[in-house]
């Protein structure tokens, strides 16, 4: 009897794993039909993202770049310990599972680790000015690279919970980011037309703002638009989000600086 | 500085056409606005751009709150002789900002 429930077991497991991994690959939006936000934009703000001056998400890069060869008062700058190995390819493996913090971490969170625990200098806030410049300049690196987020273990709750957000209905409107974005994509919204909802030009010059924003403030204005309740930037909620639609947007080019409306 | 970019050939031929193109990160504030509390958001814009070459003025904005943040300029200059140019910005809040680029004529 031991030996059958032994066997059995050695039967369930590879069971298991399968099952998790066709999980993994279930996709509302096949792969092969990913299309970038900049596609749905008008042909002005394509040229727009697309000059290589003009970009006016490029004056942030600048700002990063600065910041990341400035000694700071408390430790090394960034460019002593990275000179060599560059960022290239960093921001597509971003949001990530932190083994040490236990927690889904992105690029914000990772420049922040690096600034506390190496530079031994205070966090930067979210939003400032100089996270938002700073990660613009290390995603700007990965710009063309495919997006290749990787689902660890560990992150397949945060995963879970952050799918389940994706699905589930939000706000005074009541409808979820899948209604929008994959279910009516290519529609109209008044005279905005609806993207895939990709996250590949974070952090991104919106003509709205003016300025560079996060993903997580993209994230933010569009459950304003829904009227569902705002979690601060840096909420672990927002974070596995960013997770759930790199996931979501695997094999698209990183954009960073993007443009949008 | 970090606050703006500028694009020029260094090498122009005498006596032709080139073009110039300055981006500027400056939130131009139009006056127009409220702050959370209600309160009027001073206007803060880039009021004179100046483009000099040797010293000698060749173009300049007077810009006002009709401008978007992060101006973007365009224009174009010929040279008869090498030297360099240089821009030069003032804010309403008094705040100076600048750039230079060398141009050699052949």
């Amino acid at each position: 009897m031991p030996r059958a429930l032994a066997a059995l077991l050695l039967l369930l497991v590879p069971l298991m794993l399968g099952g998790a991994s066709v999980h993994a690959q279930r996709r509302a939006l096949p792969l092969a039909s990913l299309r970038s936000g900049i596609t749905f934009a008008g042909p002005d703000v394509q040229a727009m993202q697309a000059d290589a001056f003009a970009n006016p998400g490029l004056l942030w890069v600048e700002r990063g770049k600065t910041l990341w060869n400035a000694v700071g008062a408390t430790g090394p700058a960034c460019a002593a310990c990275h000179e060599q190995s560059g960022m290239q390819r960093v921001a597509t493996h971003y949001p990530r599972w932190d083994a040490a913090a236990r927690r889904v971490v992105d690029l914000e969170d990772r420049i922040n680790a690096c600034r506390t625990g190496r530079q031994h200098a205070p966090p930067w806030a979210r939003g400032s000015d100089e996270l938002v410049s700073m990660t613009t300049y290390v995603a700007n690196q990965s710009r063309g690279e495919p997006m290749a987020v990787v689902i660890d273990p560990a992150a397949r709750p945060a995963f879970e919970r952050a799918r389940a957000f994706y699905y589930q209905r939000h706000g005074q409107m009541n409808i979820s980011c899948a209604q929008c974005h994959e279910q009516h994509w290519g529609k109209h919204l008044l005279r905005e037309t609806l993207s895939q909802g990709h996250p590949t030009a974070f952090p991104a010059y919106r003509l709205e703002w003016q300025a560079v924003g996060s993903l997580q403030r993209r994230l933010r204005a569009c459950l304003f638009g829904i009227r569902a309740e705002m979690p601060p930037e840096g909420d672990p909620l927002l974070t596995e989000l960013e997770l759930f639609l790199a996931w979501r947007a695997e094999g698209l080019p990183v954009e960073t600086p993007g443009v949008r409306r | 500085m970090a606050d703006s970019r500028v694009n020029v050939p260094s090498v122009v031929k005498r006596g032709e056409p080139f073009e110039v193109r300055i981006s500027i990160r400056h939130a131009m504030e139009t006056g127009y606005r409220m702050d959370d509390t209600g309160k009027s958001i001073p206007r803060n814009v880039i009021r004179t751009f100046t483009c000099r070459y040797n010293g000698e003025p060749v173009f300049a904005v007077r810009m006002s709150s009709g401008f978007a943040a992060n101006p973007y300029l365009r224009f174009f200059l010929m040279a008869r002789d090498s030297g360099e140019l240089t821009f030069e910005w003032v804010d309403d809040a008094g705040a100076r900002g600048s750039e230079r680029a060398p141009i050699s004529v052949t």
